[in-house]
């Protein structure tokens, strides 16, 4: 069964183009991570598919219905940015108000509980540590037992500990036999929790695979150096001149330094940097740049 | 609990934390009260008691505009304000609850006044004009609601102040309310019946008096509702939260 559903979605914000003909199908028991640098479109198509804004072109669906359209929201749950919590209203209400929503909420006792925030039911937000507020937007989502929970970002800016926890969470309700989708401009994260990898950059789907097939093209190093001529390189992915340099995107960086040096080429300021994910992605694929040559 | 209860207790919660917000709209109204009313009201009863209804229609004006004005427009603002969007509810119970609680609030913001009038001046009313009185201040609130929400999704909030403060002085002195039924200076005179202040008071001096409204004031209250309700809808609808360019 299909939970959401974007179809040659565009989004468009004046002059800029957001989504560029979107295509995605998140089915019931996946665990979907979307994978992308920030400003890539992963929160838009995020707000298309739980109904906040409505798409420019194509066509969106949640639980079978419009997402605009409140019963299709009924098994969703959604997380709040951190910051958005009512500074003044105390942990215990904030859960109290979204489960006024929901026709079978989870206990508040068992909620907090599940996420560690038992002691803080008579906090104010405003007063919660940064982790804390973070935990409780994170629960907020699965108040309502969805069957579907968006979680943007979930875990940006905590500590390990907290990261781990929550991912635990996540795990959890996922071992239960929901879905998730969530968006991490973090390949460990999604690495950690995900099944399947939707890469999204300049609006559009780059990829859409298993987490291995992913890793394997997003874990490309660069390897820069000065040298006149170089001999073709096995493992190379693509190779650009600039400034002098020579920059060979690889996925093993270790063998082609042994493959350079036993190849006996003159070469000189050897460089092995971690591309990021974006870099990666240009390099192979933007079609708006000077295409790279293969090696 | 209906889920416009439900919304409109937070909507009250969140206020009442902070309660300079509650002084803000009631200070407006009881300031105006004592300086140009309690001074000048004398021992006339009929005077005081339709200056004190125009300084209730102020409150009445003050607080809607400026708690749906601004308090919506940063609402919009606020990351909190998208989240509830994706719940499970549509527009109305928000929207309900969101009135509920602007009308609890219009009646606190001009318990000031009335108790100033009670204490200070000859304005008195009876026990069936005053519930009368009540019920005029609820309708009475309707359009300046709707211009408060028109404000509040169509602005950003920094704009939404401005609009709403350049919005409500002249509507409250064109309006008349600073003067008596029947000795305000000629432009105001003339001017008075087409706003919406002025049908807003007649109908809460037809309350708590026997003033007989001018139908003029009323007909074009309710133009005023029927064209406000549009932009407010309009505004309303086309609203997805921040806007960006």
């Amino acid at each position: 069964m299909i939970l959401a559903r974007a179809e040659q979605v565009s989004r468009r914000y004046g002059e800029v183009l957001a989504l560029d003909r979107v295509d995605l199908t998140v089915r019931s028991g996946e665990l979907v991570g979307l994978l992308g640098p920030n400003g890539a479109g992963k929160s838009t198509l995020i707000n298309l598919l739980v109904g906040l804004r409505r798409p420019t072109a194509g066509r969106v669906e949640l639980c079978g219905g419009d997402p605009r359209d409140p019963a299709s929201r009924r098994q969703l749950g959604v997380t709040p940015q951190e910051t958005g919590l009512p500074g003044t209203l105390r942990v215990g209400e904030v859960v109290d108000f979204v489960s006024a929503h929901f026709p079978d909420p989870v206990p508040r006792g068992e909620l907090l509980d599940r996420f560690g925030l038992a002691d803080q039911v008579r906090r104010q937000t405003g007063g919660l540590s940064g982790g804390q507020r973070r935990r409780l937007a994170v629960a907020l989502a699965f108040v309502g037992r969805p069957r579907l929970v968006v979680l943007d970002e979930p875990t940006t800016g905590l500590d390990v500990e907290a990261r781990h926890a929550l991912w635990d969470a996540i795990r959890g309700f996922h071992a239960d036999g929901g879905t998730v989708l969530l968006s991490s401009h973090y390949l460990e994260e999604v690495e950690a929790l995900a099944q399947r990898v939707v890469v999204i950059g300049h609006g559009r789907v780059l990829a859409d695979d298993s987490v291995a097939a992913i890793r394997g093209i997003v874990g490309v190093r660069r390897v820069s150096l000065v040298a006149d001529d170089l001999p073709a390189l096995p493992g190379v992915v693509a190779t650009e001149r600039a400034d002098g340099r020579v920059h060979l995107l690889t996925t093993d960086a270790d063998q082609l330094v042994r493959d350079l040096v036993t190849s006996g080429v003159p070469f000189r300021d050897l460089e092995v940097r971690p591309t990021s994910l974006e870099e990666a992605f240009l390099a192979i694929t933007a079609d708006d740049r000077p295409a790279p040559t293969p090696a | 609990m209906p889920l416009a209860l439900v919304h409109a207790r937070y909507q009250l919660m969140e206020i009442v934390r902070v309660p300079v917000a509650v002084f803000g709209s009631a200070f407006f109204p009881a300031a105006s009260m004592l300086f140009f009313v309690v001074p000048f009201a004398d021992d006339d009863p009929t005077g005081a008691t339709y200056a004190t209804a125009a300084m209730v229609t102020f409150a009445v004006m003050t607080a809607n505009i400026f708690q749906y004005g601004v308090g919506v427009a940063e609402d919009r603002d606020q990351p909190w304000n998208p989240y509830t969007r994706t719940l499970p509810a549509g527009p109305a119970p928000r929207l309900a609850g969101r009135i509920l609680a602007g009308l609890v609030l219009t009646y606190v913001s001009m318990i000031p006044v009335v108790v100033i009038a009670a204490v200070a001046t000859e304005a008195r009313v009876s026990a069936v004009q005053f519930l009368l009185g009540l019920g005029a201040v609820a309708v009475a609130s309707v359009p300046f609601t709707l211009l408060g929400l028109a404000i509040g999704y169509s602005l950003p909030s920094k704009a939404a102040i401005v609009v709403a403060q350049v919005v409500f002085f002249p509507l409250a002195f064109g309006g008349g309310l600073l003067s008596g039924p029947d000795d305000a200076p000629g432009f105001i005179k003339a001017i008075a019946p087409y706003l919406p202040t002025r049908g807003a008071v007649e109908l809460i001096w037809a309350a708590v008096t026997d003033w007989q409204p001018d139908p003029r004031a009323l007909v074009m209250l309710v133009v005023w509702v029927v064209a406000l309700a549009a932009v407010a809808g309009w505004a309303y609808r086309r609203d997805e939260g921040r806007r960006f360019s």
